[in-house]
């Protein structure tokens, strides 16, 4: 497996304030990563050292085995502005084929205005762009260069739910034709929706690394609803339940819902409607980060 | 794509952003030939001179450059510099050489059309009357000239924030005018002033345009001065952009 990133023990300090703190991480090829963590844990810097805008304090980047400050290095690399920010006097279709000039072999102009659906957009003036089609021509302009390794960061942040899935898909395919794709986000959706592997990052160090299921499952926290046992009881058969109840339904969110729906029946409570599900990414990131503190 | 045609790609687009917007052009060309008129043409003892009214129309042809280096570049990299846009363009795999010189061909290219008002502004109201030659020449090295303003520009607003650029930039250019000898003539400096003056690539470039115009020859000093210059501030431009890590707030 060719790795396309690798950071080794990376630091970076800004004055007193430590961004990252011995980050060791590799990206291999193909592979789709979500960098989870509150605003201010480090991904945005993370990224920025991997793409060259900044040097890091003490360790090791690399991007496909070379120093990212080297523009060469670059060149199968795809990144997108994190906050919309593309020049308002240019239109889309100029943008596009101004950033595709810095590419040896870009992609060909109209798959990617197919991909992402900018037909519409490509007389208009940038700066007379929602802000939904904005987010849409920036994460265009990272594939534009057909890269190996996209770092996206935040890449859906502040759009509606159909711009956001439709993004999703246009991102989901260009990874399933082989580029390997890292997601920033706090936005929890997202990585549920595009990632295989979670990095859990916090206070500039990497918290959790696994696949998007064990990285839930090593919280192992279920949600159980039920309708009909009052909350008091279930604290009473499991006792570590945190237990809230609205309007008759019961919602416990407990380590292991196989023993408290055993006990409910061995008992003969009369619930009823119990619903059991596995525990959201956000459920187990905040249990995650609080086990750090 | 190398590096020089990336360079090209990155000038056609900025002048069409200026392009865009033009009240910026129009602001860059009409400032130097109406500072012309307003304190060169009042003067009818440097107006009815041919050679006198040729060096302050050269003179002012550098100014022109030079103010359009500074403000611009400076003013408008420093602004830019705060947009999420120029951190994404510094993501892409290009050397510092493609946006240094694009920005430099775009500017010289609205230079160059900044010129055109003030010769014709010289060549109908003073008696400058320059040979065909000598004003083919000095055209075409008053651009070549302009380079190390250009670069100054771009060193700060590289590393000035956008309101300090602002100051920074009135300051650097009173000085550079000034003490490049294009608001006095160097001839009623005094004699350690003209020696400090020499060193200023502005001066330089001033005695290259003035003389090749008037068709004398051009001291060596000024030659390998501005040479020097050119490859200093070149260097400087490339390292700080380099190293550059976007705005800072502490």
């Amino acid at each position: 497996m060719t790795t396309l990133l690798s950071a080794r023990d990376l630091t970076k300090v800004f004055g007193d304030v430590t961004a990252l703190d011995s980050v060791t991480l590799d990206i291999d090829a193909g592979e789709c990563v979500g960098l989870l963590g509150p605003n201010g844990a480090g991904k945005t810097t993370l990224l920025s050292l991997a793409q060259g805008l900044r040097r890091p304090t003490t360790g090791s980047v690399q991007i496909f085995g070379g120093d990212p400050l080297d523009a060469a290095n670059r060149q199968r690399l795809g990144s997108t502005p994190q906050t919309t920010g593309l020049p308002e006097a240019l239109r889309v279709g100029e943008v596009l084929e101004f950033v595709a000039a810095h590419y040896d072999e870009p992609s060909p102009r109209d798959q990617i205005i197919d991909e992402f659906g900018l037909e519409p957009l490509l007389r208009k003036q940038c700066g007379a762009l929602s802000g939904g089609q904005q987010r849409r021509v920036a994460v265009a302009l990272a594939f534009i260069g057909n890269p190996e390794l996209v770092l996206l960061d935040e890449p859906t942040t502040g759009l509606d739910v159909d711009a956001r899935r439709a993004l999703w898909d246009a991102v989901r395919a260009r990874h399933a034709a082989g580029c390997a794709v890292v997601v920033t986000s706090h936005h929890l959706e997202e990585i549920e929706q595009l990632a295989q592997r979670v990095v859990v990052i916090d206070q500039g160090a990497v918290r959790a690394d696994g696949t998007l299921s064990s990285i839930v499952a090593s919280v192992a926290r279920r949600r159980v609803t039920l309708s009909g046992v009052p909350a008091q009881r279930i604290a009473e058969l499991d006792p570590t339940a945190a237990v809230t109840e609205d309007g008759g339904t019961v919602e416990a969110v407990v380590a292991d819902a196989d023993s408290l729906v055993r006990s409910l029946v061995q008992a003969g409570e009369p619930f009823s409607q119990l619903t059991v599900r596995g525990a959201t990414l956000e459920e187990a990131f905040l249990a995650l980060t609080k086990e750090a503190v | 794509m190398s590096t020089a045609q990336l360079a090209l790609t990155h000038a056609r687009y900025n002048l069409i952003e200026t392009a865009r917007v033009p009240i910026a052009v129009i602001g860059s060309m009409v400032f130097p030939t109406l500072a012309f008129c307003l304190f060169v043409l009042p003067q009818s003892y440097v107006t009815q001179d041919p050679a006198m009214a040729t060096a302050s129309v050269a003179s002012m042809v550098v100014f022109a450059f030079m103010a359009s280096g500074l403000f611009s570049i400076g003013i408008d990299l420093a602004e830019q510099r705060a947009k999420p846009w120029v951190p994404f363009l510094r993501t892409l795999p290009a050397q510092p050489g493609a946006r240094i010189g694009g920005m430099l061909l775009a500017t010289l290219a609205i230079g160059t059309l900044a010129m055109v008002p003030l010769l014709i502004v010289g060549a109908l109201f003073t008696a400058a009357a320059p040979a065909v030659t000598d004003l083919v020449a000095a055209m075409g090295l008053a651009i070549l000239t302009a380079v190390p303003s250009m670069l100054i520009g771009f060193v700060i607003g590289t590393v000035s924030g956008p309101k300090a650029a602002i100051a920074v930039t009135q300051v650097a250019m009173f000085l550079l005018a000034f003490g490049g000898g294009l608001f006095l003539p160097p001839q009623m400096f005094a004699d350690w002033l003209n020696t400090a003056s020499s060193f200023l690539p502005v001066r330089q470039a001033r005695e290259i345009v003035v003389n090749t115009a008037l068709g004398e020859a051009i001291p060596p000093w000024a030659i390998l001065g501005i040479l020097a210059w050119t490859v200093l501030l070149g260097a400087l431009a490339a390292w700080l952009y380099r190293r550059d890590e976007g705005r800072r707030f502490r």
